[in-house]
């Protein structure tokens, strides 16, 4: 949010100070000429002329060259944070039997006893292939074992975003249709307890509830490749009822928010005063201007519901990414913890990014330069 | 026969929610009547408070911000619109009525075209068809001078200028033909030169399009240019209300006297200005890649006042930041009684930081909320001379009696004080410093006439009692005339002209000074008029 509010201040500057110069536009024109100073030419003259000539393009493109690169940081912090892990692949393995000579053996087989760098190379040499290298527990390919399980999540992930984002803009639309009133106090006080409450401690009450004494819905959340559909869904409900319970709270509120910080500035007066009805007022001059900071905190939601998986994944024993990779750390199963871990952060930055790119395609400013 | 607008006996209330304290209901107009016939123009004047914008908006039978009408009638062509419900009143909004707001660059959408939004009424209301609005729309921007008629209202709000921004607003309002207009303070965020150019287009479509108006100002000298009948208006209650001549040449009412009076101060300049206190050498300045002063150099005496004059964005306030040492310059030097100050603010002695005083425009953001007015004028009396305890006490006591506050004052919080109190207090902080140098940096331009006078006379006694030099940074041409001795004339940055006021304020002037001169309005009727006349005749080579 900071950021953005930087760069909305940033924005308004420049518009402050192309105001100025438009300001003597009633003025004779036999003024003192004052060359206006530009940040042109120079040894980036390419490069800032590419970047007057189309602002918008420039500011897309330097949002995912910053996303790239973000990446690429990741990815050596993943490395270095797997590196920097206690314990050991080939002590795990063997367990009691681990004699000194053993683990010397795995470690050799395994590659371990090469420098990091050298390791880290092939490794991101590797996965720029889409080869995650193999599972040092069960040999296979990393590749392909995730891709069910990103499938599941995924899966999950999904449902849970078709509900909790309708979900949580209308609500917040209510609490505002409803402000202060009633209503407004009563979604306000449920997304607050929902958001105070942990997910695990979320999951284990529905399950208590809706599993046990209710026996609605079979746990745990076990799914496999061929099963129906149906069966499919009514595996996932209660994870998914978790997920959208942890976002729905954050979104309600951001969007209230974002309603009413529009809903009181000069043009929403402006428009009652021109005499249109409420409807149009939502909808033609409001909702365009709230649009730009309900999709970034629908994007962080949704980067969330990926990413914040793995606990609730785990208390459904749901076979997901997070129970993969939460498996995977117990056994020091590096090759596969650092995937996870990448593909995660893969998530959530390009969910990110998105969301600022449409923040920026929604910001008419940017659209249309003067 | 009944009149255009007839409103009578309005009373408009709201709840306020003091903290800690029960809500209760306070009384923002009481007792308003007037009339208004076709093609006639009310200007509605008082200081800020006063109610007068309420009124206007109570036209449109609309209560800003949970305002409440609750009493009398507002009868447009002889209905009461006050009566009416929610669809009835959206007939009378846009179509009937229409509204003109102070600052059009927050009233325009800015997700929407200009021309998208100045037909949206006429349209929404079937008034017209889209062609005809655009067609009318592109004629109302003829008329209100912006450029491009036929193709302005392509842009976006932020692709044009203020001033064009708030004749976009006024052809907004005039699009529908409406019957009443109101205006609210359509000038007062605009520089000078601007406002002149606005005020004439909408003094010009009022006339060609017969519409009446209601126009909201606390300017008596602009209202004077466009109204023919003025309300004078205090504490939301009617002072005075008749034609225009005689409001402004034979008022009744005392405030309207003092209203009228005002700013009719001026300084004696002094005749020696020679002696060089603070003086500013070839100054240029930048905000990163972005140049605002390119070689300025202007000098102050000890004792004397010197005003910084220019319209927003010319970089007044940039001078400032570089004298503060806030904004070290590109290039140039900052002298004080002959030593070379340093550039950055970090390389300056604290005896450096207290010769050099500031105080701001807005005096509200310029004080910590949780403190007392005891804390903040104490703060510079600890800070520079390490005085605590009841002598420091007795001294913001008797900084406080120099400011005519009294002992009651000092401990008060700021949000106790009214505006003019606290920019005294802003004062009082400023002198505990014992500074040689204090710099002004528009301090009495988000005053109320009145208290704004009441300030540059204290400035200037102050100024009688402790030799202070002043850097008074100002847009205002009648706060130089009461304060200055000498004038610096910005203009995008550079000097156009420096010199003792007498000789920058009189011919032969230079082309900016002589439009800037020539802006300011002026508290007679027929103004507008004459400086349009003879900038026709300028322009046509007389």
């Amino acid at each position: 949010m900071a950021k953005d509010q930087r760069e909305a201040s940033t924005l308004d500057a420049s518009g402050g100070t192309a105001l100025l110069e438009d300001a003597g536009s009633g003025t004779p024109q036999d003024l003192p000429p004052v060359s206006p100073v530009r940040a042109s030419g120079g040894r980036f003259g390419a490069v800032a002329g590419f970047h007057s000539n189309h602002p918008l393009a420039a500011l897309i493109l330097q949002r995912i060259a910053l996303s790239v690169g973000l990446l690429f940081a990741v990815s050596l912090l993943i490395f270095l944070g797997v590196e920097a892990l206690p314990g050991d692949f080939a002590q795990t393995y063997l367990g009691q039997s681990a004699t000194p000579q053993a683990v010397a053996n795995i470690r050799a087989d395994l590659g371990l006893d090469r420098p990091a760098p050298t390791r880290y190379v092939e490794w991101l040499g590797g996965v720029l292939q889409g080869d995650f290298g193999n599972s040092w527990a069960s040999g296979q390919s990393v590749t392909s074992q995730i891709a069910g399980r990103l499938g599941n999540t995924l899966f999950l992930a999904f449902f849970a975003a078709v509900i909790s984002v309708p979900l949580a803009v209308g609500l917040g639309m209510l609490a505002v249709l409803y402000r202060d009133k009633a209503p407004d106090r009563l979604i306000n006080i449920f997304s607050l307890a929902a958001v105070s409450l942990p997910e695990f401690f979320v999951g284990y009450l529905l399950i208590l509830f809706f599993g046990v004494q209710l026996g609605w819905v079979s746990y745990p959340s076990t799914v496999f490749s061929g099963m129906p559909f149906a069966d499919r869904l009514q595996a996932v409900a209660l994870p998914v009822a978790t997920l959208v319970l942890v976002v729905l709270a954050h979104m309600m509120r951001m969007t209230r928010a974002a309603i009413l910080n529009v809903m009181s500035s000069a043009y929403i007066e402006t428009a009652e005063l021109k005499g249109l009805n409420a409807f149009r007022i939502i909808a033609r001059h409001a909702a365009p201007n709230v649009l730009a900071p309900i999709i970034t905190v629908v994007a962080l939601n949704l980067a969330y519901l990926v990413v914040g998986v793995v606990v609730v994944e785990v208390v459904f024993v749901y076979p997901g990414m997070g129970q993969y990779m939460v498996d995977a750390v117990t056994v020091r199963d590096m090759p596969v913890v650092q995937a996870c871990g990448l593909i995660f952060a893969t998530v959530y930055i390009v969910l990110n990014m998105i969301a600022d790119i449409l923040g920026i395609l929604a910001n008419p400013r940017l659209r249309h330069p003067r | 026969m009944t009149s255009l607008l007839d409103v009578r006996g309005l009373k408009i209330e709201a709840t306020t929610y003091p903290p800690g304290e029960a809500p209760r209901d306070i009384t923002i107009v009481e007792d308003i009547s007037f009339r208004l016939e076709q093609g006639r123009v009310l200007g509605l004047i008082g200081e800020s408070g006063a109610g007068k914008s309420t009124i206007g908006l109570a036209a449109l039978a609309y209560g800003r911000g949970g305002v409440r009408i609750t009493a009398g009638e507002v009868r447009l062509d002889g209905e009461d619109i006050l009566g009416l419900k929610r669809p009835g009143i959206r007939q009378v909004r846009g179509a009937r009525v229409c509204y003109v707001a102070q600052s059009a660059a927050a009233a325009f959408n800015p997700a929407h075209r200009l021309g998208d939004q100045i037909i949206e009424a006429a349209l929404r209301h079937g008034l017209m068809d889209e062609a005809a609005a655009r067609e009318r729309a592109a004629y109302l921007f003829g008329v209100l001078s912006l450029p491009d008629p036929a193709t302005f209202g392509e842009r976006y709000p932020h692709q044009v200028s203020g001033g064009q921004l708030q004749r976009a607003m006024t052809a907004m309002a005039l699009l529908p033909a409406p019957e009443l207009i109101v205006f609210d303070e359509p000038t007062t965020a605009l520089d000078v030169t601007t406002q002149i150019d606005v005020l004439a287009a909408i003094k010009r479509a009022i006339e060609e399009t017969r519409t009446a108006a209601i126009y909201v100002t606390h300017d008596l000298a602009v209202v004077a240019q466009v109204a023919d009948d003025i309300m004078v208006l205090r504490a939301g209650k009617m002072v005075e209300y008749g034609p225009v001549r005689k409001i402004i040449e034979a008022p009744d009412a005392e405030y309207t006297r003092e209203l009228v009076s005002v700013r009719s101060l001026v300084q004696e300049e002094a005749a020696d200005q020679s002696d060089r206190l603070l003086a500013i050498e070839g100054v240029d300045a930048a905000y990163g890649e972005t140049r605002v002063l390119s070689d300025v150099s202007v000098h102050l005496p000890r004792g004397q006042t010197l005003a910084v004059v220019g319209e927003s964005g010319s970089g007044k306030s940039t001078l400032a930041r570089v004298i503060t040492g806030l904004l070290p310059p590109k290039d140039g030097t900052v002298r004080l009684a002959g030593e070379t100050l340093p550039p950055k603010l970090s390389g300056r002695s604290r005896e450096q930081l207290r010769t050099i005083q500031m105080i701001y425009q807005m005096a509200d953001t310029a004080m910590n909320p949780r403190h007392t007015v005891g804390q903040i004028i104490g703060r510079p009396l600890s800070f520079y001379f390490n005085m605590h305890g009841a002598r420091k006490r007795q001294r913001v006591q008797e900084l406080l009696e120099q400011i005519e506050l009294g002992e009651g004052f000092i401990d008060r919080y700021p949000a106790e004080l009214s505006g003019g109190q606290k920019q005294r207090v802003a004062i009082a902080r400023a002198l505990a410093a014992e500074p040689t140098v204090i710099l002004c940096d528009e301090p009495t331009s988000a005053l109320d006439p009145l208290v704004a006078d009441g300030i540059l006379k204290l400035l200037l006694r102050l100024q009688k009692e402790t030799s202070v030099s002043y850097l008074f940074i100002t847009h205002d041409i009648a706060t130089v005339r009461a304060i200055a001795d000498s004038v610096a004339v910005l203009y995008q940055g550079r000097v156009v002209r420096f010199g003792p006021k007498s000789e920058v304020l009189s011919p032969p002037f230079d082309d900016y000074t002589d439009l800037l001169l020539k802006s300011v309005p002026e508290l007679r009727v027929g103004w507008l008029e004459e400086v349009l006349q003879e900038r026709r005749m300028t322009s046509a080579g007389h």
